[in-house]
């Protein structure tokens, strides 16, 4: 249902709309442009001045092996955020729209790790985890396993791709949960009655009926894992040891705040923002199609 | 092709029986029909047998097998819902094969069973089609499609018809009692409509408060019912009740509105004095000047046409719906006689009938 509210005059719809403008244009489009016309210039190494480039910035970086390396690293990182976050997402919800005793206790739990902010959660797993002292590494230690997130680039990996599906999973859960619960019942259990059972019948019948919510929670998902988890790998590794944890956004902020390589960090900036608009496009036609 | 039995089966959803003790069984190829009111646990006796509700006590067999624990997929019975619960991201032609395919049978098999069964209602041109782009009776069809093409030892129907309009009705309902009796299944099928019950049935089951108060041919219930309840729920309009008294040794009732009326099928057990409640149908009492006559003030009258029902009450103010196919008399008070051959008996405590001895 649509619903329209008519205000004599325009002062007060202006008044209303302004501070979502102003949050626009200050925070997004002003950045955006800046980001713009700095991909486009080079800047002298004392930072004094600077000069039009045109297109070398983003030559540069489709040339830098480093640059690669961060691509693919972001593109396994989406891959193995989306999967593990969707997969637990929707074990745990079939579970808990089984559940009957305790339902209400186990989805609120469950939507917990949502409401964390990322850069806690960060530190939550500092504790857990800190090389000298956190508590899962000694117990690691006691059973032999030599971990040390700091100085290992792969346990470093594994461990921002675990925290940063362990936040996304509840985001999922709920989807997920509210998508289950749409089936409807007499659908499974006729498909019951025909014979199925178990893990086919969910493959069969209820995994294609969760479809729509699978393709929207893919592309939310993929942005979360691509965009929103600066914060969280941040405060972990901040991208080391090395490059090993360094996506894409982990690398804008590298480069142009530490290294100072403004013109490659915002030539990289408009390439993430090229790659969410994209993402978006496909969400937002998908989403209108089926709300038309 | 196979028999059912219940064995007093009962169900309780934590504080609430809704079905006391239920006992039945099927003849093979037999058609029993579940009515009653809503709320009463006609569904809830179909998804018992189904295996979709597990009972609180009681047996469930199968073709003679106790089936009572196993698991809804293992039963082999097919059921249509009354949404049809088509799966609506296959074909017409995939959801029928569906079961097939479970069933483990091969790719050319299947195929020519769905076609024999697409044949035989009507389904051919559609097998491509998607649930959703198909009619309200379609669907139905394919409902019904998808439960013949396995060959189950049981259907089950929870009001399958009742999503369709009136007209529609009449001819699928006749179609399903050709396809059953046809294919020799043996068939429970639910409805609160009495018309599709008396129709459809070979036997018919009335359910009243998770009881069933009736068990018999849809002629017998309506000839000889059981409790009052049966008598008011089966025939349209509902059954008239007045109030009598026993007399001449139970060889005759005296009205509370007037007359004795003589019993023709024989006398009753009960003492003289005893309260009994006399039934007798609309479309049984007479317009008749006599000296049994009673006084009928109508209030109302509903012309359906080939009939007009008067609607009023007798002297001591029993409400009477009687029955003309003549032209409807426009007088406010009309005298009526009741056949005694045509009156039933009930025990007003109880509501159960009263046969003569
Ligand atoms: N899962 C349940 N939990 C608790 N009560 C239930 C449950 N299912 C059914 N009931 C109750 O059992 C009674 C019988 O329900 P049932 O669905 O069998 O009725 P019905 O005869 O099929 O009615 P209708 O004609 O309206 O479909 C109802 O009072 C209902 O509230
Ligand atoms: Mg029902």
């Amino acid at each position: 249902m649509e619903r329209r509210t008519l205000f004599a005059g325009w002062m007060l719809p202006a008044v209303l709309v302004a501070p979502q403008l102003a949050i626009t244009v200050l925070f997004f489009l002003l950045p955006a442009w800046r980001a713009f016309g700095e991909s486009v210039r080079a800047t002298d190494a004392f930072g004094l001045n600077s000069s039009f480039v045109g297109l070398a910035n983003f030559a540069e970086l489709f040339q830098s092996s480093t640059y690669q390396a961060a691509l693919v690293r972001t593109f396994v990182f989406c891959i193995a955020v989306t999967c593990l976050a969707m997969g637990f997402g929707l074990l745990l919800a079939s579970f808990a729209n089984r559940a009957i005793r305790g339902a209400r206790v186990y989805r609120i739990l469950l939507i917990w790790p949502y409401a964390i902010a990322p850069a806690i959660a960060s530190v939550i797993f500092v504790f857990l985890l800190q090389p000298q002292i956190g508590l899962l590494t000694n117990l690691f230690g006691r059973l032999g396993l030599d971990f040390n997130y700091a100085t290992h680039a792969d346990q470093a990996f594994l461990l921002v791709i675990v925290i940063a599906a362990w936040k996304q999973v509840s985001y999922n859960f709920i989807f997920y949960l509210a998508g289950l619960q749409s089936v409807p019942r007499s659908v499974i259990e006729a498909a019951t009655l025909d014979g199925a059972r178990g893990f086919y019948r969910f493959r069969t019948m209820i995994f294609p009926l969760l479809a729509p919510t699978t393709f929207f929670l893919i592309i939310v998902n993929i942005v979360y894992a691509a965009f929103d988890t600066f914060a969280l790998i941040f405060a972990l590794t901040a991208g080391g040891p090395g490059t090993a944890t360094e996506t894409l956004v982990v690398k804008v902020y590298r480069d142009g705040i530490l290294n100072l390589d403004i013109g490659g960090s915002a030539a990289q900036s408009i390439i993430l923002m090229v790659i969410i608009i994209g993402l978006t496009t496909i969400q937002f036609r998908y989403t209108g199609k089926r709300a038309g | 092709m196979a028999t059912l039995e219940l064995q007093s089966l009962q169900k309780t959803f934590g504080a609430t029986t809704v079905l006391h003790g239920i006992d039945l069984a099927l003849a093979d190829g037999e058609m029993l029909v579940i009515v009653g009111a809503s709320g009463c646990g006609k569904s809830t006796l179909l998804r018992l047998v189904a295996g979709l509700e597990s009972p609180s006590a009681g047996r469930i067999l199968l073709d003679g097998a106790d089936i009572t624990d196993r698991d809804p997929s293992r039963r082999d019975i097919a059921m249509v819902f009354q949404n049809y619960a088509l799966y609506p991201h296959m074909s017409v032609f995939d959801n029928m094969g569906y079961g097939l395919k479970l069933k483990g049978l091969d790719r050319a098999t299947i195929k020519s069973k769905i076609e024999i069964a697409a044949e035989t209602l009507g389904l051919t041109p559609l097998l491509a089609r998607k649930p959703r782009e198909l009619s309200g009776g379609q669907r139905q069809r394919v409902a019904m499609g998808r439960a013949i093409v396995r060959e189950p030892k049981l259907f089950l129907f929870d009001e399958p018809l009742s999503n369709l309009d009136a007209k529609l009705r009449v001819q699928v309902r006749a179609d399903i009692r050709k396809l059953q009796k046809r294919l020799n299944i043996t068939s429970l099928y639910v409805t609160h409509d009495q018309v599709e019950a008396m129709t459809l049935a070979d036997r018919l089951i009335v359910m009243h408060q998770g009881r069933a108060a009736q068990i018999a041919t849809p002629i017998e219930v309506f000839d000889k019912p059981a409790t009052m309840y049966v008598a008011s729920f089966i025939g349209e309009p509902a059954m008239n009740f007045c109030a009598a008294t026993i007399t001449q040794n139970g060889r005759a009732a005296k009205l509370d509105a007037g007359p004795e009326l003589t019993f023709t099928a024989g006398p009753r057990t009960a003492p003289d004095g005893t309260k009994i409640t006399l039934g007798i149908r609309a479309q049984h009492a007479t317009i008749a000047s006599g000296p049994n006559s009673i006084p009928l003030a109508v209030e109302f009258a509903e012309p359906l046409g080939s009939e007009t029902l008067l609607h009023g009450t007798l002297p001591n103010t029993t409400p009477f719906t009687l029955r003309v196919t003549s032209p409807a008399p426009t007088d406010h008070t009309i005298p009526i006689e009741i056949p005694p051959h045509h009156i039933h008996v009930f025990d007003p405590t109880t509501g159960t009938r009263m046969d003569p001895a």
